[in-house]
């Protein structure tokens, strides 16, 4: 067993720069990650963070373009925290060293990111991601701070009361991966998940293999909702084979999209007549997949991304990096012959519901970063804002964790008197552990007795291991992973249908019912992927299943979500978040108002046009 | 467990209740891996048609009776375009053998989780294109590291030279924050520091350098990259520099580099790793600090 004040799960940047603060304010603190901490996700980003530093700008103007963004889908208490902490939080990053680019004067470098009205997105090359893991990790080995890398954390340990507003989270089950040991590790304060996004819930995403909602999954089957989750933003410039993001720099430097008849169908097939390429993302994404539904795609699969046009000269000097891209990892030459791409999932808008501190409704439990829905991005997240929501809202759940006072959070969560039930949505099949064998549906949201919480928790997580190990035959987890992601990307993916989503939600069913009969194959204890990735394959069942039930209760086209039956925004019956809560197995859907009311203003829908 | 040796008997042993009454499923596994004889990969192989991919994967577990001698499996993947030796090797585990064991996550050369010695060179499992090499691919973990298990290697070693170097910025007197200033930097700095930043800790350098093989005190390519990125950075005072350079000029630091190129070679990132240790050297001698 052991013991600190403040755990955190992952060592990303939301999760390092909690550690951080949570340190700062005195807490002893420790990491606990499946993977060691520079090799987290948000090394991958590659735009910016967004921060209203400069003058002439200022953090309303901020405000208003996320809360545009997001088609007023976004808090804005949260969102205006975020655009008033960014300048600071931005700053606090260069004095530890980031290597921001720089103007003929040495301040950092600024540039305009789609959405935007001020050039405002703060960069280290095309690489700030990597250089943000880094600067904070090197923090970390600063302080002293107590890293677990290549513990997988399976459970969370919560008391067992009948409303999730009372229960308590009192720490973590963890396995070593290397040695496979699972233990115990108790919080005397809180825990914060900072677990990532759930991208490996489709099969065509930019994230990696690691971004398995473990977290999501975690927090929802202890009893705090996930809210907002069938938001998902698709990018429409990912590599086919391998989901490599190819930014949107191609197509902002002139790059053309073309389909299998050498069509420019942007303007052609009038998807998008004014901007054509350079339309928002989701117009984009849905451009190519009508291409190619329509039978005009490449290998029915893709479009063409050309930048030939452009030279050579000009292609070297500004868009090196996606020579190497195409090259490495397609084995294209971007010079010689245009680039095959199609759109890939990239970003979870949504997540475990928090308040402005990073605080679940579940006592002593928070959540950061992109696992986490506060909510900033509503239902379209801009460029350049996922980094600055890593940065202020890890180091808010840092303090908050630690037990500083940040004051009243004005946004509320869990159940309570404001929120509204669906109950008019027919659901195809019974969602949740219902009707399976509670032996064999894991981890569902266990709650103990009210002492040795934690020990019951290990206990639990020893037997779970054990099961998977001693189970013979049955069907191995890359089986049930396939067959899950393959639903997703069929039936809700960029575009949704009624009759899809509810496919989608039939397959997840069978999915989950299969998994009653998972195995690991590998015997060995050492360094046991195949254990891992079956309990991720758990998470990642109940995170797609959220996924697809808030795509099918909210009827309506707002932000990357689009529906058949109703294409347009309906702000009249959806100004509201999608709540879904486990519920012990039986999964609730709710709704709670959205906050359109800023501390000065209020921000009025308009149309969502650039 | 090759997947040439096809042993259809296989399937019809674990019915036998007579041998293995008492034995656990996992205890059967762990005999039957010994044994060789769980494996139907071949049957699985022969179905695949076109053109495919042999590799030669190291296996090892510490655990597993008949993988404690290290040895070698055959994979025959199917090829497709564009496909690495990444994709390969996570074919080769979904499809063939669950047990197959590496490390890897954001297949995109930024994690630096996937380096393997394949065809007798350090490289990237996601940055290596299979069409690239000469079959059939020879897949081996990282040499000069403690192999864990399969391609996975023990990572402390290299993590504790990352951390001797002092990795993090130190400057006690920068602006307050709250006023929103930042310390200046030249742009011609920013360059000077730029290829140094982009490391990802992947340890290819380190695993391919002979000094380091022979010196297991020695820094080694990635911690004094690490160590230049924060010494020829301005923005840290002259004080500090004169400290990291201390630190460098020890005995096993950058004095051991025997500028064989080898580091520089393997690097994913063309990182310059064999230039900026020799000019650490100069600075250190330009301090005045006794050197080894």
């Amino acid at each position: 067993m052991y013991e600190h004040d403040v755990i955190v799960v992952g060592a990303g940047g939301a999760g390092l720069r909690a550690a951080i603060a949570a340190n700062e304010a005195g807490a002893d603190t420790a990491i606990v990650s499946k993977l060691h901490p520079v090799r987290s996700h948000t090394g991958a980003a590659e735009g910016g963070i967004n921060a209203a530093l400069q003058e002439g700008d200022d953090w309303e103007l901020h405000a208003y373009d996320t809360m545009k963004g997001s088609d007023y889908l976004a808090d804005a208490p949260a969102v205006e925290t975020l655009a008033q902490d960014a300048p600071e939080d931005t700053i606090t990053l260069e004095h530890w060293g980031m290597p921001f680019s720089r103007e003929d004067d040495g301040r950092v470098s600024q540039r305009p990111f789609g959405g935007l009205s001020y050039p405002r997105t703060t960069y280290a090359g095309a690489e700030t991601g990597h250089h943000l893991l880094h600067t904070m990790y090197e923090q970390v080995v600063k302080r002293g701070i107590q890293v677990y890398d290549e513990w997988y954390v399976m459970n969370l340990a919560t008391t067992d009361e009948d409303d999730p507003n009372d229960r308590q989270c009192e720490g973590v089950v963890a396995y070593d991966v290397q040695s496979g040991t699972v233990e115990g590790f108790k919080a005397n304060q809180s825990v914060i998940l900072a677990t990532g996004g759930p991208g490996q819930a489709f099969d065509h995403t930019t994230n990696a293999v690691s971004c398995t909602g473990d977290g999501h999954a975690m927090a929802y089957r202890a009893g705090a909702p996930l809210e907002d989750m069938e938001f998902i933003q698709f990018h429409p410039t990912s590599l086919p084979s391998t989901g490599v993001l190819i930014s949107e720099g191609v197509r902002g430097e002139g790059g053309i999209l073309y389909n299998n008849e050498g069509e420019r169908f942007m303007f052609e097939h009038g998807y998008a007549n004014n901007s054509g390429e350079l339309a928002s993302r989701d117009v984009v994404a849905r451009a190519e997949l009508t291409e190619v539904n329509e039978g005009r795609g490449i290998e029915d699969e893709y479009v063409h991304l050309d930048m030939r046009h452009l030279g050579e000269e000009r292609i070297m000097d500004r868009l090196e990096n996606i020579l190497h891209l195409a090259e490495d990892f397609e084995g294209v030459d971007g010079l010689i012959e245009p680039m095959p791409v199609k759109p890939g999932q990239h970003y979870a808008m949504g997540g475990i519901e928090v308040d402005e501190n990073g605080q679940t409704c579940v006592n002593g439990l928070y959540a950061a970063g992109e696992c986490a829905c506060v909510s900033v991005h509503g239902g379209n997240r801009l460029g350049g804002n996922a980094l600055p929501e890593l940065i202020v809202f890890g180091k808010r759940a840092g303090r908050h964790a630690a037990g500083e006072d940040l004051g009243e959070p004005e946004i509320r969560t869990g159940y309570g008197d404001d929120v509204e039930d669906e109950d008019d949505t027919e659901l195809p099949v019974a969602p949740g552990a219902a009707g399976l064998d509670s032996s064999d549906a894991v981890a569902d949201g266990g709650v103990a007795a009210e002492t040795g919480t934690l020990e019951r928790a290990v206990e639990r997580e020893r037997e779970r291991v054990d099961r998977l190990m001693e189970r013979d035959e049955g069907v191995q987890h890359a089986e049930i992973r396939a067959k899950l992601q393959k639903a997703m990307t069929d039936y809700v993916n960029v575009f949704r249908t009624e009759d899809g989503i509810k496919k989608a939600l039939k397959i997840i069913r069978e999915c989950r019912e299969e998994y009653q009969n998972v195995y690991v194959d590998d015997p060995s204890r050492t360094f046991n992927t195949d254990l891992q990735h079956t309990i991720e394959t758990r998470n990642l069942i109940d995170v797609a299943e959220t996924i697809a039930l808030g795509a099918l209760v909210r009827n309506e086209f707002r932000g990357a979500h689009w529906r058949q039956e109703n294409q347009i925004r309906d702000d009249e019956n959806w100004l509201k978040h999608t709540l879904v809560s486990w519920d012990d197995g039986a999964p609730d859907i709710f709704y709670r108002p959205v906050i359109l009311e800023g501390q000065d203003k209020t921000y009025e829908p308009k149309v969502r046009s650039y | 467990m090759s997947t040439q040796q096809q042993e259809p008997e296989s399937q019809e042993s674990p019915q036998d209740p007579e041998m293995k009454g008492t034995e656990s499923p996992q205890q059967r596994r762990l005999r039957e891996k010994q044994e060789g004889m769980v494996e139907d990969q071949a049957e699985k192989e022969t179905e695949v048609e076109g053109e495919t991919v042999h590799l030669k994967v190291f296996r090892y577990d510490p655990e597993v009776a008949d993988k404690q001698e290290p040895r070698f499996d055959d994979f025959h993947v199917p090829f497709e375009k564009g496909m690495t030796v990444l994709d390969a090797v996570m074919y080769a585990r979904d499809e063939f053998d669950s047990s197959l064991t590496f490390r890897h996550s954001c297949r995109q050369a930024v994690c630096g989780s996937d380096a393997f010695f394949v065809n007798g060179k350090q490289r990237l499992g996601c940055k290596t294109q299979i069409s690239d090499l000469q079959q059939p691919v020879r897949i081996e973990p990282l040499p000069h590291q403690e192999v864990v298990k399969d391609l996975v290697v023990d990572m402390d070693h290299f993590y504790d030279q990352m951390h001797a170097v002092e990795p993090y910025f130190q400057n006690d007197d920068t602006p307050d924050s709250s006023d929103l200033e930042e310390q200046r930097q030249s742009r011609e700095n920013r360059e000077k520091v730029k290829m140094s930043t982009r490391c990802i800790w992947c340890g290819a350098c380190m695993s391919s350098c002979n000094i380091a093989a022979g010196d297991n005190e020695y820094l080694g390519p990635a911690a004094i990259n690490k160590a230049y990125k924060f010494a020829m950075d301005d923005r840290e005072p002259e004080d500090v520099k004169e400290h990291r350079l201390r630190i460098l000029e020890q005995e096993h630091g950058v004095w051991r580099c025997q500028t064989q190129f080898s580091c520089t070679d393997v690097c994913p990132k063309d990182i310059p790793l064999t230039e900026h240790i020799q000019e650490l050297k100069r600075e250190a001698v330009k301090k005045n600090l006794k050197f080894w």
